[in-house]
């Protein structure tokens, strides 16, 4: 019966919660004993607010048995990775600076959430402040990928994807700078969309580069996915960036998953040299299985990606250096040294030293660099220049096709401790996914099996024109469904026996 | 002792170049970048949120209205408007700044390339307005020590009510030429800026409250000289007086270190009130800011229809309108000047006229008793602290002959002391005049009877002569006889 409950899709849950078949309450209580009785080895989570999360489940059995009508996914829990504000719950960002911060407000992703009925089961880990590939840079715990504990979970948001490949979770939510949602979701056999920029609130999500940031959804599958997407998406006054245009039809383009006669364009730039055998050898299998499906398949050529990285590295430290300063130990968080004998300024020095990571440090002495009088306009200024010629990349690729497709990641999960002591290696993993955060455009990641190699998932990124979300889930969905065996339908089902216990 | 020379020396052999940058809080409902309530005042950290706290998370979003004041203000100092822009983040740790940067727009300000024409002495001298630009205000800090400044403070309290008032940055190209008159100008464009700002009701522009606030640059090189000298910025002046007394001070300081062969550190320096400026820190060791435009606004872009629009909102120029007042008030062009010449007096006057005041008694009450009383108080005329309105039924109370002018004085004493309303203060104070018969009749008598040689004279015709009795009469009943009742009671009796 639990078993059932863990497995099931969230578009299930909600469905059973809505005709009163199950309670909100016991769906909860199901993922609840789960993380109690498998967190101990994923580490998914950095704060399960167990009481919050039963008390608002109660709250929508109520509603429900009350004869309101809630939205699809009312009852059905969700992890929230610890980036976004929720009043009264810790907040950290995986950060010693903010270890007990306990926000005032929420963010309108939280708020929506808990507006549509969604229980949230709590805040899952990451790199601290979003800053990593892997979730090893978390101050707090190192999450594992639930297809092997060796390796991991991807990052920023490895505790969100994990969370959801081992069944503590049927939804989370996820930030994707570089490819924070899409790399986790592809190297833990994972959805997870980047929708537009603009597509989805960042008031309340903690800042790591704000012309990049973009809250998106994670799931185990398309549907739940894009219905997750169209609960957090949508206008927000309180973002002056966010889009006042009605959301895609993102759920229609997932539950249709008609591909026939799109044109789908395989960016001829990201493959090749660096990529592992195992990963290009299910791109291709499912490039082909979408082309059975009836899409038309061409190579496109994106000369600027190459650069793409680069530039990366230049914007976002940039941001960085700047969204870091507030941590300065004078109004929330942290503050260290303040013995009596030092100056304001060095109980900030001394407070964020302690403070703040390696890989946080790094980025913000980067960033500080790169705006630094003297060298703005040959790193900050040209690093625009580049972001300038992706998108136009971009566009001009949108005039000869509907999506570009690419692996998701150049590798499948690499090893806990493998990278992290190699800053430009582990950068490298966001080689596929940094485009579209650079032109702000609509990007997922799918799972297309897993590589011969070391039997690891392997994801498919689909790319779209901004505001055209709903074609990544349309091209998402028709993969869900066009994979031969094994790989076919939901991937994590076949971990969920390891997992879930019957 | 800082050495200064003698002004007129100075300016026999230097030009001073003068640059302005003002300060101009916005009297929004909203904060620049957040819902809170922008008013001054209320208890510390009380008209705060999560945006204006810059926690974790929160975003700002431009508050519309500071917008539209930014373009009138651009308009009404003759600004071509931007007709895009973007904020920046000009970032440096200070923890009046809850953010840790400021957001400011940095190289695309909103009004650009606008001039003022100010008068001073009857002669009009053209100020450019190099560019106005929208910014945050910082929080408060009150250092706890004895000086009052952060390095030696004990503890220091902040309160971020300020944090997110919209600032307006109005900012001239450098003003040359000018000479002696540099320091006068210079106070003449401020009180030409808060008479545009309070007529555009963007802002209280209480100067006193730090609504606006003045950096002085000013720098000297020799007469005839091609390149300027090296500047020193004088921060956060606020009065109209200062404006001036600073610029005169550094004129002569610089002229001092000038003279003696010495040269100008390029710093900010601070303006004391006890009449002297000194250093600050030095600017020679450039702090770089790292401005980056701001990710998390989408650009400023007023239509050109939106400008137009605002345009037809503007106030009638200040000099237009001086020139129509005149002739409302009938006043003569001396009678002007004098209004002219003193900061603020215009719309003191027209309010207190549209209050009911003749425009005569207005300018009577205005330019003499207390404009002599905000001279003493080192004030301006609007800083004082009586309002139009209150001198408005001052002069109701005099033409209705329950003061006479004399007593006028006394209830602005009381006015001035918070004792109430005119009327509650002539109660209190017992300043009514007194034209009872009775009360007066005894008075006269005794008068009369003391002075018999006085009445005699009356009595012969001598009608001038009652002058002296009814002095007497005055000075018997302390001031409060009705002084014209007096008159006709001394004649009724005596002829």
């Amino acid at each position: 019966m639990a078993a059932d409950i863990l497995t099931a899709t969230a578009e299930e849950l909600g469905r059973r919660i809505a005709a009163r078949e199950l309670t909100a309450l016991k769906v909860t209580e199901a993922f609840l004993a789960q993380i109690e009785r498998v967190d101990a080895d994923v580490h998914a989570f950095l704060h399960v607010d167990a009481e919050g999360a039963r008390a608002q489940a109660a709250a929508v059995d109520a509603r429900l048995d009350a004869g309101e009508e809630l939205g699809p996914l009312a009852g059905v829990p969700v992890a929230v990775k610890d980036l976004f504000c929720q009043a009264g719950v810790p907040t950290t960002a995986a950060s010693k600076i903010l270890e007990g911060w306990r926000p005032p407000y929420s963010s309108t992703v939280v708020q929506r959430l808990l507006d549509a009925g969604l229980v949230v089961l709590g805040k899952t880990n990451l790199d601290e402040f979003a800053m990593g590939s892997s979730t090893e840079t978390s101050a707090y715990s190192t999450t594992r990928n639930p297809w092997d504990l060796d390796r991991i979970p991807g990052g920023s948001g490895g505790g969100s994807a994990a969370a959801l490949a081992a069944f503590e979770a049927p939804l989370a939510i996820g930030t994707d700078t570089g490819g924070s949602i899409r790399q986790p979701g592809a190297v833990t056999g994972t959805v997870g969309v980047k929708p537009t920029y603009g597509g989805a609130s960042r008031y309340g999500v903690i800042a790591m580069a704000s012309s990049l940031d973009q809250p998106g959804p994670c799931a185990r599958t398309v549907l739940d996915a894009a219905l997750l997407h169209e609960v957090i998406a949508g206008h927000d006054p309180l973002d002056s960036t966010s889009i006042d245009a009605p959301v895609p039809p993102v759920v229609d383009a997932a539950r249709s998953g008609d591909i026939t006669g799109l044109r789908i364009g395989v960016v001829k730039e990201l493959g090749g040299e660096g990529y592992e055998p195992g990963v290009e050898l299910r791109f291709r299998e499912a490039v082909a299985a979408l082309e059975a499906a009836g899409a038309e398949v061409v190579e496109v050529s994106c000369p600027h990606f190459t650069y793409a990285l680069g530039a990366y590295y230049l914007i976002m430290p940039s941001e960085v250096s700047s969204n870091m300063a507030r941590y300065d130990a004078m109004r929330y968080g942290l503050r260290s040294g303040d013995d009596g004998t030092r100056s304001t300024e060095e109980v900030m020095n001394h407070t964020r030293a302690e403070g703040l990571g390696a890989e946080v440090k790094r980025r913000i002495i980067i960033g500080t660099y790169a705006l630094s009088s003297g060298y703005y306009d040959a790193y900050y200024g040209s690093a625009q220049k580049v972001r300038t010629l992706i998108a136009r990349d971009f566009d001009a690729a949108f005039d000869q096709v509907d999506v570009l497709v690419s692996p998701a990641t150049p590798t499948t999960a690499f090893l806990v401790g493998e990278k992290l002591d190699d800053p430009l290696a582990m950068y490298k993993s966001d080689l596929c996914t940094i485009p579209s955060n650079m032109a702000g455009n609509a990007a997922g990641s799918f799972p297309c099996g897993t590589a011969p190699e070391d039997g690891m998932p392997v994801g498919l990124q689909v790319m779209a024109p901004p505001q055209a979300d709903d074609r990544v889930y349309r091209v998402g969905a028709a993969l869900e469904r066009a994979l031969a065996a094994p790989d076919a339908g939901v991937l994590t089902d076949r971990i969920a026996s390891r997992w879930v216990e019957a | 002792m800082t050495d200064l020379m003698d002004y007129d020396d100075v300016i026999a052999a230097f030009d001073p170049a003068l640059g302005l940058e003002v300060h101009v809080e916005l009297n929004t409902a909203s904060k620049m970048f957040c819902g809170c309530d922008n008013t001054p005042g209320g208890a510390p950290n009380t008209k705060v949120c999560p945006v204006c706290l810059g926690l974790p998370g929160s975003l700002p979003v431009v508050n519309g209205k500071a917008v539209e004041s930014a373009i009138r203000i651009g308009l009404a100092l003759n600004c071509s408007i931007a007709p895009w822009g973007r904020f920046s983040r000009k970032n440096y740790f200070y923890p009046d700044m809850t953010k840790n940067f400021q957001t400011s727009q940095y190289d695309e300000p909103i009004c650009v390339d606008g001039h003022v024409d100010v008068e001073v002495d009857g002669e009009t001298h053209r100020i450019e307005i190099e560019r106005v630009h929208m910014e945050e205000d910082a929080g408060k800090l009150t250092h706890a020590g004895l000086t009052g400044r952060i390095h030696d403070a004990d503890y220091s309290l902040v309160d971020y009510n300020r944090a997110g008032t919209p600032l307006m940055e109005i900012v001239t190209r450098p003003i040359l030429g000018l000479g002696e008159k540099t320091p006068a100008v210079a106070k003449a464009y401020m009180a030409h800026l808060r008479e545009l700002m309070l007529a555009l009701r963007v802002s209280d522009a209480r100067m006193e409250a730090g609504n606006m606030r003045c950096d002085a640059n000013v720098s000297l090189a020799p007469r005839g000289a091609t390149e300027l000298g090296t500047r020193t910025e004088t921060k956060n002046v606020n009065s109209l007086r200062s404006i001036e007394a600073a610029l005169t001070y550094e004129i002569r300081r610089q002229g001092a270190i000038l003279s003696d062969g010495g040269r100008v550190h390029q710093e900010t320096r601070h303006w004391h009130e006890e009449g002297y400026t000194s250093p600050g820190r030095s600017k020679e060791q450039a702090e770089d800011y790292r401005y980056f435009p701001e990710p998390d606004l989408v650009p400023v872009a007023p239509s050109a229809e939106w400008v137009e629009e605002l345009r037809g909102t503007l106030p009638e120029p200040p000099a237009a309108r001086r020139a129509r007042l005149q002739e409302a008030w009938e006043f003569t062009d001396l009678e002007m000047r004098d209004v002219n010449g003193t900061a603020g007096s215009i719309d003191l006057i027209d309010a207190t006229v549209a209050a009911g005041a003749s425009p005569a008694s207005a300018r009577k009450w205005w330019l003499g008793e207390l404009a002599r009383r905000a001279n003493e108080a080192e004030v301006e005329l609007a800083e004082l602290g009586v309002s139009p309105a209150q001198v408005a039924e001052v002069q109701a109370l005099v033409d209705a002959g329950t003061v006479n002018d004399k007593l006028a004085r006394q209830v602005f004493d009381g006015l001035l002391a918070g004792e109430g309303t005119a009327s509650e203060v002539v109660e209190k104070r017992g300043l009514a005049v007194v034209s009872d018969d009775g009360a007066l009749g005894a008075a006269v008598d005794a008068v009369v009877a003391a002075n018999p040689d006085v009445a005699d004279k009356i009595r012969d015709g001598k009608v001038q002569a009652a002058g002296a009795l009814i002095g007497q009469v005055m000075k018997q009943m302390q001031g409060k006889a009705d002084a014209a009742r007096v008159r006709e009671l001394i004649l009724e009796k005596l002829t």
